[in-house]
């Protein structure tokens, strides 16, 4: 599966703000006090804290886990790379997107696509967690 | 009442650039990587493992071959990767100790006065930042900034050892440290000041630290002094506040090639005075002179030297980069001598005010509103859109003069158009 890792993006106007309303001239608008915070997707996703890290996806060996190719990953590199989680592995120091498994003694990194079998972490192989995703964003346009 | 003793830390990022381009590139995990300067000039970063054939500062066109045959890879300096890494570990050291003073791209000194345990901490800084970065780093601790700087120097070179955080609070410690470390390699003794160490037989940190304070007043200066004083134990050095706007802002960069005509030139002057001006918004100043420089290669015995410069009192104080480029424009014309192959030309800012601080005079014109109106839409769009986007006409997009880096690696970090292919 190719990655790019792509980074923060700018902070910039894009807060959306609960409800939005134009101030009439005449009477000031009866929710004006209660419009009580803005939604930020960065704050959701994540991704202003410095160990978030955008990665772009490709590949088909995803699917399963309903990630496609193009799709942007938030990977946060300091969560727990735990049983079931989907990461960014370092195998023998090449990068790949798999969903992790610990089972017992074996360490296996799964396809979510029948036509890639899952990969068994064997005594000679070096592996590394790089991060873990923690969403993915696709574009419907 | 007596108060604490104050502890300082010191964290350093190892191998920092190289560590950057480490983070995207694991196929470079054991391979030696070497960091050049602008322009691809000379060595500027090592890995460690690079570090034995390589010295600092050699240049590149020198050691083309040697690198080949020990399989180092060079990479151009990549700024923008190195600057975002950066913040994210000063943000992260930021958010577990009381204050922080960001002394450079990759070291920072905390204020760790009142911490119970100093050395868990240290421990946890260095495990967090690894985890979040995958930057290594040292922790050095110590009653003084300099022996904290000193602490982190002894982190580094018994990383084994140590497990990168040295705590020398401890006297006996500190003593250990002082004898088993060259006065040179003491923070603030550069090479100058060894050699008169040397000569009066000061050899080790230990040395120095007992050294008459007031002798080295007498013979060199305060500083030294000081250092003194700090290896011996008394604090004489603060945690620097977050630093005030500043009084000058430089932009001065190599060209890419030499450039012998005066329209390039120009195109340079103005891409330097968009970044400048850029910079004297960010910290909402404006500036009353501006002053532009230009000059050949000074090191080349055949070509011919010159360098020049001038300074332009504006009008009114100003963050318009329109006036700015047309005064620096102007000033080329003014400097430049054909004839000469130019290398370097440079755009400071200076007299910095803050708006509102300079006494308005009646019958004097100022800024006026529309321009500086103007100013915040031009940054909000670079901001937004990414730098460059909207530019005064005068600056080029992709000019033939530009420095050279051709061997940088993708800004994995803020560009979305750089993607990594594995």
């Amino acid at each position: 599966m190719n990655y790019s890792i792509l980074g923060p993006i700018s902070e910039g106007g894009s807060k959306v703000p609960l409800c939005l309303f134009r101030v009439p001239a005449g009477f000031p608008s009866p929710a004006a006090d209660h419009i009580e915070a803005q939604i930020s997707l960065d704050e959701v996703l994540n991704i202003r804290a410095p160990n978030g890290y955008l990665v772009l996806l490709a590949g088909e060996s995803m699917q399963g886990a309903g990630i496609y190719e193009g799709d942007l990953a938030i990977v946060g590199r300091s969560i727990e790379p735990a049983h079931g989680r989907i990461v960014i592995a370092l195998l023998n120091n090449e990068p790949v997107c798999k969903r992790l498994c610990l089972c017992g003694r074996e360490v296996i990194l799964k396809s979510e696509n029948p036509k890639y079998p899952p990969r068994y972490v064997l005594e000679g192989d070096e592996l590394a967690i790089w991060g873990v995703i923690t969403s993915s964003v696709r574009s419907h346009v | 009442m007596s108060r604490a003793l104050p502890v300082f830390g010191l964290i350093d990022c190892n191998s920092f650039y190289g560590s950057c381009e480490r983070l995207f590139r694991p196929d470079l995990a054991k391979v030696p990587i070497v960091v050049l300067s602008n322009n691809d000039g000379c060595v500027i970063a090592r890995s460690y493992d690079a570090k034995p054939y390589v010295k600092m500062g050699e240049p590149y066109f020198q050691i083309k071959h040697k690198l080949k045959q020990h399989g180092i890879v060079p990479f151009s300096s990549n700024y923008a990767l190195y600057g975002d890494m950066s913040e994210r570990v000063m943000t992260l050291i930021e958010s577990m100790v009381p204050a922080v003073e960001v002394y450079s791209i990759d070291e920072a000194f905390v204020d760790l006065t009142g911490i119970n345990d100093v050395d868990g901490l240290g421990c946890k800084i260095r495990s967090q930042v690894l985890r979040c970065t995958g930057i290594p780093v040292g922790v050095g601790i110590a009653h003084t900034k300099t022996l904290a700087k000193l602490a982190n120097h002894t982190a580094k070179r018994l990383q084994a050892q140590t497990g990168g955080v040295v705590n020398i609070c401890d006297p006996v410690k500190r003593d250990w440290v002082l004898r088993n470390t060259d006065v040179a390699e003491v923070w603030g003794v550069g090479r100058r000041m060894k050699l008169h160490l040397d000569g009066m037989g000061i050899k080790t940190a230990m040395v120095l630290a007992k050294a008459d304070a007031w002798t080295l007043r007498k013979n060199f200066s305060v500083v030294i002094e000081k250092t003194a004083r700090e290896l011996a134990g008394t604090s004489c050095l603060e945690l620097d506040e977050p630093d005030a706007p500043r009084q000058e802002i430089c932009c001065s960069r190599m060209f890419g090639k030499r450039l012998t005509e005066m329209a390039p030139i120009k195109e340079a002057v103005a891409t330097y005075v968009m970044r400048a001006s850029e910079k004297l918004r960010a910290q909402n100043s404006l500036c009353k002179k501006i002053r532009v420089s230009i000059r050949t290669g000074m090191f080349n015995p055949d070509e011919a030297k010159y360098a020049s410069g001038v300074l332009i009192e504006l009008s009114y104080p100003t963050d318009d980069v329109r006036l700015l480029t047309k005064a620096a424009v102007n000033a080329v014309e003014r400097v430049f001598r054909p004839g000469f192959k130019y290398s370097k030309a440079e755009v400071m800012l200076v007299n910095l005010c803050q708006p509102g601080e300079f006494t308005e005079d009646l019958f004097v014109t100022t800024q006026s509103a529309e321009a500086t109106r103007l100013m915040t839409v031009l940054d909000k769009i670079n901001e937004r859109w990414g730098r460059g986007t909207l530019r005064s006409a005068g600056v080029p997009v992709n000019p033939d003069w530009a420095m050279r880096r051709e061997m940088m690696s993708l800004s994995y970090t803020s560009r979305l158009d750089q993607v990594w292919r594995v």
